[in-house]
């Protein structure tokens, strides 16, 4: 009887171990097939920091620039809109940063990043791209308006207005020069 | 249950004899095995990278890439490859923006509407000697030198009956990289009697006849290595066929291992299922 | 088999289940409880091999395919950057077409155990027609996936390949632009090819359904070639032949391995590598290994047949070789009826035994003088083994049944297997048998 036991105990291991080996193939053959669909060795290599030259951009002035295939504004603020976004009473934000946080690329020891706001060019409600508000009058605040769905930012991309729920997200970044700005790394 | 195994084992072994023929004809099939050449057979070197445990020596590469900037690149592209692939020589990435600045690629068009040259980037693929086919065609007499990506594998000389049989067992592979080595040091004067035209130079181991349009490319101390390296024809045949080898398959190294792990695994997995087999069918005549 | 299941659901989902769809039953009366001759050997392992392979050909070329251009200026760059810049691009791609390879290998094994054991035979015909439908759909296949990568075999391939059909009379030229879509094989061509080749395997996998539906209808071959008498003489299909089949496929992937990782490029063409140009034809170019004894045959016919000591030609060298290649295939669909013994497994047939091996072997030669050049003495013997390749199915299988002396055969397959078993001096009780089964 016990030699009997002894042998379904030795089959049930073997039994277990190849249960086993079978899973470890399968996952195997699995983790491959899942792991292809990452972004390529191309599109990492193209998510790499990049240089923008902004000598020309006056102030008021806005480019969109494309970061691992996804647009980026840079808004060259007015000294009339930084004070604007730094004066604005804190209710009218659904998702509140300081202006210090929203335009926080200084340069080297200088105010160079006080003057330039970088962010998300892609709603954060549904992903389609704001479009700028023109500066009417008085009202120096309003950024951004999205097509979509009518979300409102302001222009450092503080959403004062939903759906949107969060503001424009931050890029990193930094200024290698006055006239360099990098996006990708901080 | 020894001679029901004799006697499956047997045809299986008629099937499969005859099948690694079958599969081995396609291999021998070359590019010229109607004219009879290459008139010698290639060289064959012992490679850092040949084997089951096969890898690329960087030190090796990287007096490769010195020969490729300094000698074939002013007639020969490299397409297929980003200057960030030399990463895998084991250069920086501050070496490799500084290597890829050396060359000035056209980008653009921009805001102006304007093409514009500016260095290129580790993201830029290797930039070619010539603007096109043509003119790299027209530039050397209608000889186009091919690009080098994948030279070291578009070449592979007849191996011919039945040594291709033994290569699927000693693992060889090398073929294209033992080709360019031996067609580099191959160069010499033509025999009696071998009448070699206008502009093309007598090499024994060249693929599609007896002479080829390149002339002999590399000399004794053709370049001079960082690393101290005696830069003999020899050596440097081998350095730039091990280059182009890596070229061509920059995986090697990464994909012998994981062949190592995924044959192990399966001939263990094998091992238990034939126990289990075993088991299940003991008390089964069959 | 058809008739009464002996699958019980569980009670609650799976009986709710099994009176709506009932799928479970299905999978439980073909792959569990189904009732397989207990003296399969090896050689019956290939047909779940093949269903692997399939499975394994279609989810990687789904996945490469994630990745790959079907542009004539872009494709075949695209398969390089799969290789250098996609996590595991290099295994999946090398994985795609070596595993075409081991496809046919397994097939060719697959067709040989048929030939051997007489799989053929009534009741099994539309089986065996099935089968070679399901190898031809291969094949076709193979030829557009070999297209893709856009080198200088996939080109000159396809405009080999594609001016069979020019061969056609009167109306060939025409047929051939239709499937190219342009005056040469170009751009439109790789489009079509890429479309067909997603599509094709996905038919395969239908007749397959087809294939082995007959098979569980008509029930398995077994080496004997005795039909299926009693439930003493099978055994269900699991755990005996999952256990037995599961063995034979990862022994058969481990050696797929072995060439997938260490040797990718033993199997294809060193001029693949180079991009696809138009004005240039490699020196000498082959099809694929799988290919070879085909296109072997399709040369052997260099001359014209017409009506002797006249000018008439009726059937040029060109058509000539084309209706033999062809036909070099579709006799396959003929061999049931061909083959006129009514003993099934070779095994008892001394002569046809013979006979059958030397086919074999002038098929493995003749696949070995299709890579050979068209010159010299290989040329009378291509057409040497090509006469011996039709022969065999026109003269040996029909002349051999009716005067070969059959060897005594067992009177079921049990008792097979207890001669068997004495003689090796075994003495086992029969332990296992089968759900209860009377086919019916």
């Amino acid at each position: 009887m016990s030699s009997n036991e002894e042998g379904a105990t030795r089959r049930d291991f073997l039994y277990i171990a190849t249960g086993a080996a079978a899973a470890v193939a399968a996952g195997g053959v699995v983790w491959p097939l899942v792991a292809q669909m990452a972004p390529n060795d191309r599109e990492k290599a193209a998510g790499a920091p990049q240089e923008i030259d902004v000598s020309s951009i006056e102030p008021g002035m806005v480019v969109t620039v494309v970061w691992r295939g996804k647009p980026y504004f840079i808004r060259h603020l007015t000294e009339e809109e930084v004070a604007a976004a730094a004066d604005a009473s804190q209710d009218i934000f659904r998702d509140f940063e300081t202006t210090d946080i929203r335009l926080s690329a200084a340069g080297e020891g200088d105010d160079t990043g006080k003057s330039w706001a970088v962010m998300a060019a892609n709603c954060t409600h549904l992903g389609c791209v704001p479009s700028k508000v023109e500066p009417d009058g008085d009202n120096l605040l309003d950024g951004w308006v999205c097509p979509c769905h009518g979300s409102k930012f302001d222009v450092t991309g503080r959403v004062t207005k939903g759906p949107a729920a969060i503001n424009l997200p931050l890029p990193p970044y930094r200024f290698a020069s006055a006239e360099s700005l990098v996006i990708g790394e901080a | 249950m020894t001679t029901i195994t004799a006697r499956v084992l047997s045809p299986i072994r008629v099937l499969t004899a005859g099948l690694l023929v079958a599969m081995g004809v396609s291999l021998a099939t070359p590019a010229n095995a109607a004219s009879g050449y290459p008139i010698n057979k290639p060289r064959e070197v012992d490679w850092s990278f040949s084997g089951p445990f096969g890898t690329y020596d960087k030190a090796q590469l990287q007096r490769g890439l010195k020969i490729y900037t300094e000698v074939c690149a002013a007639c020969h592209s490299m397409n297929l490859l980003f200057y960030r692939n030399l990463a895998d020589l084991g250069y920086t990435d501050e070496q490799i923006k500084n290597y890829a600045a050396e060359y000035e690629v056209t980008d653009g068009p921009n805001d102006d509407g304007e093409m514009f040259e500016r260095p290129a980037r580790a993201t830029d693929r290797f930039k070619g000697p010539y603007l096109n086919v043509k003119e790299a065609a027209y530039a050397n007499n209608g000889a186009l030198p091919p690009d080098f990506s994948l030279l070291a594998k578009a070449r592979a000389p007849e191996r011919g009956f039945p040594t291709f049989i033994f290569d699927i067992f000693t693992m060889y592979a090398e073929n294209g990289a033992d080709y360019i080595y031996s067609l580099l040091v191959g160069y010499q004067e033509p025999p009696e009697g071998v009448e070699v035209s206008e502009g093309l130079h007598y090499n024994p181991y060249f693929v599609a006849g007896s002479a080829l349009a390149m002339a002999q490319p590399l000399y004794e101390e053709s370049v001079e290595y960082d690393d101290g390296t005696v830069a003999s024809l020899d050596q440097q045949a081998k350095d730039i066929s091990a280059f182009m080898m890596w070229a061509a398959d920059p995986n090697l190294p990464q994909r012998k291992q994981r062949g190592f792990i995924v044959v192990l695994f399966l001939l263990g997995f094998a091992g238990l299922l034939y126990a289990t087999k075993k088991k299940v069918w003991a008390n089964v005549p069959h | 088999m058809s008739g009464h299941s002996t699958y019980k659901p569980g009670p609650g989902i799976g009986k709710w289940m099994d009176d709506r769809l009932p799928l479970a039953r299905l999978m439980h009366d073909s792959f569990v409880s189904y009732p397989v001759p207990r003296n399969l050997n090896n050689f019956y392992t290939f047909g779940g091999i093949l269903m692997i392979m399939l499975v394994s050909q279609i989810i990687t070329g789904i996945v490469i395919a994630m990745h790959y251009v079907p542009d004539a200026n872009l494709a075949f760059n695209s398969v390089q950057d799969l290789r250098r810049d996609v996590a595991y691009g290099n295994t999946l791609q090398s994985w795609h077409t070596v595993g075409a390879s081991f496809f046919f290998v397994a097939v060719y094994i697959h067709i040989f155990r048929g030939l051997y054991y007489g799989s053929y035979k009534a009741p099994r015909e539309v089986l065996w027609i099935l089968g070679v439908v399901i190898y031809l759909l291969m094949m076709a296949t193979a030829f557009m996936g070999y297209v893709l990568p856009w080198g200088q075999m996939s080109y000159w391939g396809a405009q080999v390949i594609t001016s069979f059909f020019s061969a056609i009379p009167l109306v060939g030229e025409t047929v051939r632009e239709f499937l190219l879509g342009g005056y040469a094989v170009g751009n439109a061509t790789l489009n079509r090819f890429f479309s067909l080749h997603y599509l094709l395997p996905f038919m395969i996998a239908g007749i397959v359904i087809l294939h082995v539906w007959t098979l569980h209808v008509t029930g398995q071959t077994n080496p004997t070639g005795v039909e299926v008498k009693s439930k003493q003489d099978v055994i269900p299909f699991t755990p005996y032949a999952t256990v037995k089949d599961a063995l034979a496929l990862v022994i058969f992937l481990a050696i797929m391995s072995y060439f997938v990782f260490f040797l990718p490029d033993y199997l294809g063409h060193a001029d693949n590598y180079i991009p696809a140009n138009p004005l240039v034809t490699p020196a000498h170019i082959v099809p694929e290994w799988y290919f070879l004894p085909f296109y072997a045959v399709l040369r052997a016919v260099d001359f014209n047949i017409g009506i002797p000591f006249t000018e008439i030609v009726l059937i040029d060298s060109k058509l000539g070789g084309v209706l033999a290649m062809f036909g070099a295939i579709a006799i396959l669909f003929f061999v049931p009826w061909l083959d006129t013994s009514d003993v099934r497994s070779t095994n008892y047939r001394p002569l046809y035994k013979i006979f059958f091996w030397l086919f074999a072997i002038n098929a493995v030669f003749l696949g070995y003088l299709g890579s050979r050049p068209a010159e010299g003495i290989w040329i009378p013997l291509t057409k040497a083994s090509t006469f011996w390749y039709f022969a065999h199915f026109l003269v040996v299988m029909p002349a051999l049944g009716l005067f070969e002396k059959p060897l005594p055969r067992p009177a079921s397959i049990m008792d097979a297997v207890m001669a068997k078993a004495d003689g090796a001096g075994a003495s086992a009780p029969s332990a296992a048998t089968s759900e209860p089964n009377t086919k019916g």
